[in-house]
């Protein structure tokens, strides 16, 4: 098992036809993923990397029993193109595109809860989400990844990328890695992660990356110190050296009103009894010594 | 995106959200002509720069010293006679002038602006309202709830932090639906949390549904009204405002993206924009140029993390060309405190090799004057470091994160 994304996952790309969609869908399907289609309003009835593309979600839906999409729609029209696939009931929607309006998040997250509430939203603003050897739903780059036993999961991109790494040097390998997210609004949580986590039963441990701004990483050191989460977990957390009221790249890293700072994050996290790396190169090893504990 | 008070009030009033009448002047005679416009009386002449501490800040030539007027600014120093401040009271049209030309053309340094200050090139001429009560609204939004949430309390003219840390109790919180605005009841018990009755509860009500809509419309990501006040006639005003706007969201408003202050933004930080970098700049010496945030930030407490300071946070985005790197390092070495550089790129779906022909290619057009550490990982990462090596240009490649660190604190203490 793994979470989220196996070999029975039915994959659409919604964008499909633009440059980042085509080059990243055709990687997905170099890897295994089993690329059903696309979408592009106004090119049905058209083929790409040998895959129908449909004018609509629900037409996707309709002729390949597509339950997963991977959205690079652009930023205006991103958060509609959520919805679309929710209404067309695909259950996992991944949404790579960065710089959605936070109002348009806030208004989509909302009709989903009220309207899809099982539908599972990653993202947006993120690598996506990988089960090594499986499926792959995303940007990040396959190679690095090794089937296995730990959870993986991160507000970032190439941060992520070097802790898989660092993981698969040390011989650990992976059940699934996913990439929440850098935006201050999104569909997936650490906390909903880890427990999805917590009921997998081949995952052993977790690797968490958190980042300055919001106070998900705190939400899930309660998590871990209610008794919750049960599983060894380490975890690191970037901007230790952030300057406050300062945007780090992404729109959600920032530390508003004295709160969101990394030393806050940290000491919630132990005081839970994780174990954090304090430097970045450290994030493999101290995985290691959590599972040794 | 930050604006002025002036234009933050131009778009509440629009919206319908009462503010005291005034007029925006560059000039001391504009000044002049405002405060006779406005009807005389009672009139404050406003700094108008995005900080904060305006009221307890000093206005300031060339000739002062920028920490001994942050002292200032911050309590911490006795003020001196005559050292204009950022907000001024004025009862008469020549002190309308002469209070501008105390602040137009200066830089006013507040406990918020730090000691470089921010340049003073307008002035907001404005009615003085004798103050019943001073109240507090803001509204941003709330990460864990997924939405925005408006904070009222009658504590204003503090800090809302201030009264979050001593006296959360008074502070009334209430969750918007995105989709519906703030409610009629919503408004109703904002008003009375605020001690508001009669008609000016109705005016309170007013006010807060149009000031939730315009939250909501313009796609504002902090909208703060400190003070807001109940005037001795029952009216209620919105004497200071803060807004704040999504850059995600700009491209739906073309009226408030030109509304952006370039004398306001860091130079490096408006030209990495530009270019589709992002960039923030610190005060330490080490400058790094990295793929990714998450990665950009992670570099930095990697310094930090072996003894350095870093100089800033660079990320040139998932990939890395020529161009990118280009402009990066240029904006990296226009900081004249930086004595090496560390470039850490983690090559996933962009090999390795790729990544050193454009570091190589970049470093070729630039005078580098101090030394460069790069650490790469990933696709083809032996031949990209094969490049480096055998470029013959003074590189200096790194094995892994805690070598690169390691490497590219020692070069910057060589360089010093």
């Amino acid at each position: 098992m793994s979470i989220l994304v196996d070999k029975n996952t039915r994959l659409i790309c919604q964008g499909i036809t633009g440059k980042a969609g085509a080059f990243h869908a055709e990687q997905c399907k170099a890897y295994g993923t089993n690329l059903v289609g696309g979408v592009t309003p106004g090119k049905k009835g058209t083929t790409t990397l040998g895959v129908p593309v449909f004018d609509s979600c629900s037409d996707a839906v309709a002729a390949t029993a597509a339950n997963a999409t991977m959205i690079f729609v652009p930023p205006p029209f991103a958060a509609d193109a959520i919805l679309e696939a929710a209404d067309a009931g695909i259950s996992l929607i991944v949404a790579i595109t960065e710089g959605i309006p936070v109002l348009d998040m806030a208004r989509a997250v909302a009709y989903l809860k009220a309207n899809h509430p099982t539908a599972r939203l990653i993202g947006p603003n993120c690598p996506g989400v990988i089960t090594p050897g499986a499926c792959k739903i995303g940007i990040m780059p396959g190679y690095i990844h090794k089937p296995g036993r730990i959870g993986v999961v991160s507000r970032s991109g190439t941060l992520t990328y070097e802790a898989v790494w660092q993981l698969t040097s040390l011989g650990i390998g992976q059940s699934t890695c996913v990439g929440i997210g850098g935006d201050p609004v999104n569909g997936t949580s650490f906390v909903d992660t880890l427990m999805m986590f917590q009921a997998d039963p081949e995952t052993d441990g977790v690797l968490m990356m958190g980042e300055i701004g919001g106070n998900a990483e705190e939400q899930a050191a309660a998590l871990k110190a209610k008794g919750l989460f049960t599983k060894p977990l380490a975890a690191f957390i970037a901007g230790q050296t952030a300057p406050p009221g300062k945007r780090m790249g992404h729109a959600g890293a920032i530390i508003s009103g004295g709160s969101g700072k990394a030393s806050d994050k940290i000491a919630a996290l132990e005081g839970a009894g994780i174990r954090v790396a304090m430097s970045p190169a450290d994030m493999g090893v101290t995985l290691q010594s959590a599972l040794r504990d | 995106m930050k604006v002025h008070e002036y234009q933050a009030k131009e778009l509440l009033k629009k919206a319908g959200v009462a503010v005291p009448a005034g007029i925006v002047a560059a000039t001391p005679d504009e000044a002049a002509k405002a405060y006779d416009a406005l009807g005389g009386g009672l009139i404050v002449v406003k700094a108008q720069v995005h900080a904060g501490g305006r009221g307890k800040g000093v206005a300031v030539g060339p000739e002062v010293d920028r920490q001994q007027a942050l002292a200032i600014a911050s309590g911490q120093a006795p003020r001196p006679d005559g050292m204009a401040k950022g907000v001024q009271l004025v009862k008469s049209a020549a002190a309308a002038r002469a209070a501008a030309a105390s602040l137009l053309g200066k830089t006013l340094v507040t406990y918020q602006t730090g000691a470089q200050g921010s340049p003073i090139a307008k002035v907001l001429v404005t009615v003085g309202h004798e103050i019943a009560r001073e109240l507090y609204l803001g509204l941003a939004v709330d990460r864990a709830l997924q939405r925005p949430v408006l904070m009222a309390t009658t504590e204003g003219g503090v800090e809302i932090e201030t009264v979050a840390e001593h006296s959360p109790e008074k502070i009334l919180r209430v969750p918007i639906d995105v989709a519906q605005g703030l409610l009629d009841f919503q408004a109703r018990k904002i008003a009375g949390a605020l001690a508001l009755t009669g008609d000016t509860a109705r005016k309170g009500v007013v006010f807060f549904k149009n000031f939730v809509k315009l939250f909501l419309d313009t796609d504002a990501s902090l909208a703060e009204i400190n003070p807001l006040i109940v005037t001795d006639n029952g009216d209620v005003l919105a004497l200071d405002c803060k807004l704040n706007f999504d850059d995600n969201a700009l491209f739906r408003h073309p009226d408030i993206a030109a509304m952006l202050d370039p004398n306001e933004e860091d130079p490096s930080e408006l030209r990495a924009g530009k270019s589709g970098l992002s960039f923030v700049s610190l005060d330490g010496d080490i400058a790094c140029l990295v793929n990714g945030a998450g990665l950009a930030m992670s570099t930095m407490d990697l310094i930090k993390y072996h003894g350095g300071e870093p100089a800033n946070f660079l990320d040139v985005g998932g990939g890395a060309n020529k161009d990118q790197v280009l402009e990066g390092f240029r904006i990296l070495l226009s900081a004249p405190q930086v004595k090496a550089v560390l470039v850490n790129i983690f090559g996933g779906i962009m090999k390795c090799d790729t990544i050193a022909s454009a570091l190589l290619a970049a470093y070729e057009e630039i005078d580098f004057r101090v030394p460069l550490v790069v650490r790469l990982e990933g696709t083809n990462v032996e031949l990209g470091k094969k490049l480096l090596k055998e470029s013959g240009k003074k590189i200096i490649t790194a094995d892994g994160l805690t070598d690169a660190a390691q490497k590219v604190v020692a070069a910057s203490r060589a360089t010093a």
